[in-house]
This record gives C-alpha cells, sequence and structure tokens, in this order.
C-alpha cells in the first residue's frame, strides 16, 4: 500500500474539504449551477460533500435567455433528480423591466448583462457564500483569485486587497452584506474536468458531444443557427451542416462550436489533449475583444 | 499513477522567474495557439525581436502595465508522470506576504538566481523563508547561464556561496541545476552546451523528486469538519451518526482506536465513509467521514488523534509570525485564530524578537511587527490548541490570525517546540 493518492482523488478531496468548510461556516450558502460541465463537476463534489444528507442549498441559475434549449433541459432534470431548490434569476426579465439596458449593437452578448442578475439574486437570498465552477487555468484575471474570493457590499472584487489564503485555513468572516465566491475547482485543468467526468461517468448536456447542427461562421466563430443567431444578409455568412460539438456553454449568440467526432469524455479528452486552442479562446467571441476583458469584468462582480 | 506536486517560484525581479515558467508551459506543449498568439501580438506590439515567454505568466492589467507581478499567480501544466500546480510568486522585499502566501501548500520551492550576478539579498531571504515554511525540497536554478559561457566555475561559485548559508538554515533536500531559461538549457531537455553538468534537468527532477514521507510512521490527526447527523433522511439513516472532516496526517483504520480532543475519551472506529462506499483506511488528505463505537459529545473543531501519539494540548502557545497588514502588530493585541477547523481568540502576550530576513538577526528590542516582518510571539488563546510543532506537520502546526474589526488576516503562524502537555500526559 502507498500512501499517496492519484490527482484526481487529491483535487478531489480538496475540493469536498472546501464545500464542507463552508457549510460549516457560512449560513445562506448557494451554487451557481449554469448546466455546463465545470458546474456539472461541482455539483457532483457538492453531493459527495454533503453525502448522506442531501444537498442542504440551493443552486443558482442567470438565465440570460439566450441559452441553448439542452442545456435548460439539462439544468431542470438534474436539480429534480437531486431534489435541489432551483433559483433562476432571468436576465430577460430585467431587461423588459427596465433595471438593464440590452446592448443591441449586432455581435453584443448579453453575457455582461448577467453581472446585474448575479448580484440581484445574491442580495434577494442574502447569500454570504456563492460556490463557482471558476478554475485559474481558464483565464489570467482568474490565476491570480483565491478560493475565498471576498466581494464586498457592491460585490465587487479588488485583485490587489485579496486576502492572503495559507494552508488549508480559510477565513471567510465577513460582515452583513458581503459575501464570498468560493471556487473549488480552482486548481483544476480543463483535462483534469474531462478526466473526473469520465471516471464518475457524470453527466452532461448532449451539446458537449458530437452532434449534428447548422452552423455559420462569424468572425471566425462557428455560430449555430437559432432564435437568436441567424445569418445577416449581405455578409459572406452561409449556412451548412458540421459534426460539432460544445467546449463550453454559454449564450448561444456568443458560444462557438468546434468540429467534432467525440462521442463521450474519451473521445473529447483525446481530442482535448491534442487541442491547440485554449477552450475561452476558442468558443467565447466576447473574450476576444480584449485581454483584460475579464479582469474588469469580475472586478465589476461577475462570475 | 499520476501524482499532483506543488510548488512554488522565488526569486528577484528579471532574475528569469516567468520566462521560465513559460518556458516550462511551452516546452510541455500546454501552451494554445491562441494565448500564444497574443502573446507574440504584445510582444511586437513592444517592439521586441522574440516571443516573450514571460507574458505567458502575466497576469492583472496594472502588472502588466507595471511589468511586474505583484500577487501569486496560479499555472498549471501536465507531463504524463505527474500534475503540477505552480504558484508563481513576485520577488521584490515588500512582498514577503505573498511567497509565504504561495509556498505555504508547496511541496518544492523554486528559488532563481541569475547567474550574473549570482546570490544576492533576495536570495538569502527566499531561502529562508523556504525553511521557515518547512518547504520539503529546494531547487535552486542559476538561470542566464547562456550570458555566462555556460561556465562551470561560475556555476560551482554560486552553489558553494548558498550552500554555506544554507547551513545555517533548516532546509529541506537542496538541488542545483544551471540552466538558460530563455534557450531552453536544462529546462525541459538536458543541454548540450553544458557537458560538465551531468544532474537531470529541471522538468526530470520535478518529475521525479520524492513525495510524502511515510504516512504509517505518523500519528493520525483528524481535525472534525462537520457532524453528519442526517434529520431529513429516511430510516436507513436514522442512527447514522459521523464526523466528516480530511486527515491532516498518519493513516486511519477500520479498528484503531482514536482519542478525542479536548475531552480526552478514547474511542474505536468502526467504519470510514465516503459518498463512493465504505473504506478499511484513510490517510492524509483524504476527505472521508469516520464513525465511532461510542455516542460521545464531538463537534467541529474537535480532534480524533491517535492515543499513543497524540499532539500537544495547551493554551499557550510559542510561535513565528509573518505579520501581513498594514497597521503593525504590538504586544497586548486581541485577534481572531484558526487552527486547524477550529476558531478561538488569541491575546499577543509578547513580541520575543523581530528577524531579520536578511542577515537572520534577532532584534530582542522591536516593539511592534509592521507589515512583511517576521518575528516570534507568545500567544494564550480562550481555549486550548491541539497542535504539533509546525516543523513535523504543516496542517496542525499553522495558523491564521485575523483582525476581528476587519475580518481580514492580518497573520500567518507556525508553532513553534514548546513545553506543551502532550494529549496523553
Ligand atoms: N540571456 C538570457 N536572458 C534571460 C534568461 N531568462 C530570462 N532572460 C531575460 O531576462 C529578463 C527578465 O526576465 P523575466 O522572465 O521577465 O524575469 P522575472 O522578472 O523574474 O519574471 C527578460 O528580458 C528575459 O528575456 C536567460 O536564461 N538568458
Amino acid at each position: 500500500m502507498t500512501y499517496q493518492l492519484t490527482h484526481l482523488d487529491a483535487l478531489e478531496s480538496e475540493a469536498i474539504f472546501i464545500i464542507r468548510e463552508v457549510v460549516a461556516e457560512f449560513e445562506r450558502p448557494g451554487l451557481l449551477f449554469s448546466g455546463g460541465k465545470d458546474s456539472a463537476v461541482l455539483l457532483h463534489l457538492a453531493v459527495k460533500a454533503c453525502w448522506p444528507q442531501p444537498v442542504p442549498f440551493p443552486v443558482v441559475h442567470v438565465d440570460t435567455g439566450h441559452n441553448f434549449p439542452e442545456v435548460i433541459e439539462f439544468r431542470d432534470r438534474r436539480a429534480a433528480e437531486l431534489g435541489v431548490r432551483l433559483v433562476i434569476s432571468s436576465v430577460q426579465e430585467s431587461i423588459d423591466r427596465g433595471e438593464i439596458v440590452e446592448d443591441l449593437t449586432p455581435g453584443a452578448s448579453r453575457n455582461r448583462l448577467q453581472t446585474h442578475n448575479l448580484l440581484k439574486v445574491i442580495e434577494e437570498h442574502r447569500f454570504d457564500a456563492v460556490f463557482g465552477g471558476g478554475r485559474r487555468d481558464e483565464e489570467k484575471a482568474r490565476a491570480k483569485e483565491r478560493i475565498y474570493s471576498f466581494r464586498d457590499e457592491f460585490g465587487q472584487w479588488d485583485p490587489r486587497g485579496q486576502r492572503p489564503e495559507l494552508w488549508n485555513l480559510f477565513n471567510g468572516r465577513h460582515r452583513i452584506g458581503e459575501h464570498f465566491r468560493v471556487f473549488p475547482l480552482s486548481n483544476w485543468t480543463e483535462l483534469d474536468i474531462w478526466q473526473y467526468i469520465e471516471r464518475e461517468q457524470i453527466e452532461l448536456p448532449s451539446i458537449y458531444f458530437s452532434h449534428e447542427r447548422e452552423v455559420f461562421y462569424r468572425d471566425g466563430m462557428m455560430l449555430a443557427l437559432g432564435p437568436f443567431t441567424t445569418p445577416r444578409d449581405g455578409t459572406s455568412e452561409e449556412l451548412f451542416l458540421a459534426q460539432v460539438r460544445y467546449r463550453t456553454v454559454g449564450d448561444m449568440t456568443c458560444t462557438a462550436a468546434v468540429e467534432s467526432t467525440a462521442k463521450s469524455p474519451g473521445d473529447v479528452i483525446a481530442e482535448t489533449s491534442i487541442a491547440r486552442v485554449s477552450e475561452r479562446g476558442a468558443t467565447r467571441a466576447d473574450d476576444r475583444f480584449s485581454e483584460a476583458a475579464m479582469e474588469d469584468r469580475k472586478r465589476e462582480g461577475y462570475f | 499513477m499520476m501524482e499532483l506536486l506543488r510548488f512554488a517560484t522565488a526569486g528577484s525581479v528579471d532574475d528569469g522567474k516567468s520566462t521560465l515558467i513559460g518556458r516550462l508551459l511551452y516546452d510541455s506543449k500546454q501552451v494554445f495557439e491562441d494565448q500564444l498568439e497574443s502573446v507574440e501580438r504584445t510582444s511586437q506590439a513592444k517592439g521586441y525581436e522574440y516571443v516573450d515567454l514571460a507574458l505567458l505568466t502575466d497576469g492583472l492589467r496594472a502588472e502588466r502595465e507595471q511589468g511586474i507581478t505583484i500577487d501569486v499567480a496560479y499555472r498549471y501544466f501536465a507531463t504524463p508522470k505527474r500534475k503540477f500546480i505552480i504558484a508563481d510568486t513576485p520577488g521584490h522585499t515588500q512582498h514577503t506576504r505573498n511567497m509565504v502566501t504561495g509556498s505555504s501548500t508547496a511541496d518544492l520551492v523554486l528559488i532563481l538566481v541569475d547567474a550574473r550576478s549570482g546570490i544576492t539579498e533576495q536570495t538569502r531571504r527566499h531561502a529562508f523563508l523556504a525553511s521557515l515554511l518547512r518547504i520539503p525540497h529546494i531547487v535552486v536554478c542559476i538561470n542566464k547561464m547562456d550570458l555566462v559561457d555556460y561556465d562551470e566555475t561560475r556555476f560551482k561559485e554560486i552553489r558553494e556561496e548558498f550552500e554555506e548559508f544554507a547551513e545555517g538554515l533548516d532546509v529541506g533536500a537542496l538541488t542545483f541545476i544551471p540552466i538558460s531559461a530563455l534557450i531552453g538549457d536544462n529546462v525541459v531537455d538536458r543541454s548540450q552546451k553544458m557537458p560538465w553538468f551531468t544532474g537531470p534537468s529541471l522538468l526530470e527532477h520535478l518529475e521525479t523528486v520524492e513525495l510524502t514521507p511515510d504516512a504509517r510512521s505518523e500519528g493520525f490527526r483528524f481535525p472534525v469538519q462537520l457532524v453528519v447527523r442526517p434529520r431529513s433522511a429516511g430510516a436507513e439513516l436514522h442512527d447514522f451518526r459521523g464526523y466528516a472532516g480530511e486527515v491532516a496526517r498518519g493513516v486511519v483504520a477500520v479498528g484503531d482506536e482514536v482519542v478525542i480532543l479536548p475531552s480526552g475519551f478514547s474511542s474505536r472506529v468502526v467504519a470510514i465513509e465516503t459518498a463512493d462506499g465504505t473504506l478499511d483506511e484513510a490517510f492524509a488528505p483524504m476527505s472521508v467521514i469516520v464513525r465511532l463505537e461510542d455516542e460521545l459529545d464531538i463537534g467541529r473543531g474537535d480532534m480524533l488523534a491517535s492515543p499513543t501519539d497524540p499532539p500537544i494540548v495547551s493554551q499557550d502557545i510559542q510561535a513565528m509570525i509573518c505579520w501581513m497588514s498594514e497597521t503593525p502588530l504590538r504586544p497586548g493585541a486581541k485577534l481572531g485564530l484558526k487552527h486547524t477547523t477550529r476558531w478561538v481568540r488569541a491575546l499577543v502576550r509578547g513580541l520575543d524578537y523581530r528577524l531579520d530576513v536578511n542577515t537572520l538577526e534577532c532584534d530582542y528590542d522591536a516593539a511592534d511587527l509592521s507589515l512583511n516582518d517576521i518575528g516570534r510571539i507568545d500567544l494564550r488563546t480562550t481555549a486550548p490548541l491541539f497542535y504539533d510543532e509546525y516543523s513535523t506537520n504543516r496542517l496542525t502546526g499553522s495558523f491564521i490570525l485575523v483582525d476581528e474589526q476587519t475580518n481580514i488576516t492580518v497573520a500567518s503562524g507556525m508553532i513553534l517546540p514548546q513545553n506543551g502537555r502532550r494529549a496523553s500526559d
């Protein structure tokens, strides 16, 4: 017997430890659940951390109204199966009520608008800790973020004023109105996520695997034909059928597909291990406009 | 089996730390095309003739603008043998706290030295902090060997100087590797240009360095995180009562006797459970639920431990701390203290000395500790801690101090040996 954990077991144990710390020390946790693969893994870990009891806190979705139907179906079904409370905050409703104004320039997405709903739902439900599936390998600004990420009463992140995080001694102390974003998957990479999904046989929305879809190219991204995205007249945008899958799930308006024949997590791993383009670069049109895009957004209170 | 190695990097500004990390990511094929393109674009915009791999590891905008790293950034890469987590910590003096933050969980620290300038005050400080934090392995990378004609004599000079002052410190295993981060010599592949160096390349070393001591030889420690008593669940769980937590040290097996602290009662482990089924034994750092034979009053912050090799129990703690706040620490301060899963309050009864991290001299007349100072203090806690000396176990020997007004973490503490009472006494 060697007393050494594999990398996946070590990551799993670390995540469970973090989730249990939050359950023990916070009064009103919530878990952000987009239906994407990272949040599916996060929810799976929450189930393990809380076992044999059911997950006691609600899962929260900020719904932009532009989501893939497959993802919404998966979200609802997964929450029902686990018997967890699903809290939905609708960006569309906030637009309809005039709380936020949609940017109607072509190509603009609703991603940035989510910040409003996220902060609103945190305030309404008085969440003091919100689990997120963010990983530090995703993006440069995230690479610096703590596992327990403090947010002031405006929900803002201050990258320069972060609390030191030492050993496994997390400091979740805060005043009323302040909260923490907690990232148990901080140390996971995209590959770790897929290996874990394969090992644990975690179910995902079908769009993560190869399927046939009507798509067209816009600014080098392969976008799906849908209610919110159609080829523009007078451009070279032309519809065609392709075998595709998605590497992340976001708005249909700005999440691009990649050509793929991968039918299972194992196939995806084989593809990812040789993939030459990062997850966000490949498939999130909205992150490409500036190197500092994510940092700015996070300061404002984004995921 | 693929293992996890956590390491931290330390070096003065311009020693080549970012270039080295960029090189490791690049040569181990962890850099995506779009990331490389973005770095190529930036390099061009800055008028460089080469692709600055250092840009791969630069994070926040302010830092990019200043051209320096100011906080801890984490990087990931993997080879078929190991997955690596790099805590990239900045080098300048005012950020001792960042190195401490980045290194607290590291298995290894990589200290960079510029072959031209040799050992500097910063190098000494990094080596000292590595010894203070008990990082088991230190790798000294003597960088920019291309700028000293790959000269063996220069390498040896620096190594000897490092070894000399390291003798006065309690450092872990020491390894020296001559490299050129810019060109890639001895980073991933062994260099043809330094035939006189017969050791492994940096990556080979990272892939093979011995990770854990023998867990069986260490007394079991299990800080209780949560008491698990399902209320809503069905009849089959009606009698379920267990203690969730992460094994902080050693091994526990079903049938083992454990002592419960602070009560001092003992009991026997009847089951070790996880969501995936029951286990015969568990070892650090596994997250499990332990169930005991007896119904005892046990709560979060209590500890299950080996009865033959128990921790020390005391309310009087002596510790080295690194002060991390702008507001200085003065004796008499009352602070929140978190140790394992336990919060108590602590009174700083005395400041024994402040340590000059460059000269290692102790100032016994120091009246306070300021930001980035290291010093030895005496604490009295509101309730006993169950701890081990930091030098024997990082998880049960460390604590943080928290300002109770601002809630900010103001110090990291490492508990020193003293005349505390063993739980068995
Ligand atoms: N000639 C040479 N230059 C290097 C080497 N490593 C780094 N540099 C250069 O040294 C400068 C500082 O490197 P950088 O990685 O930014 O240092 P950091 O401040 O420690 O992160 C840059 O101009 C690098 O190109 C090396 O091995 N040889």
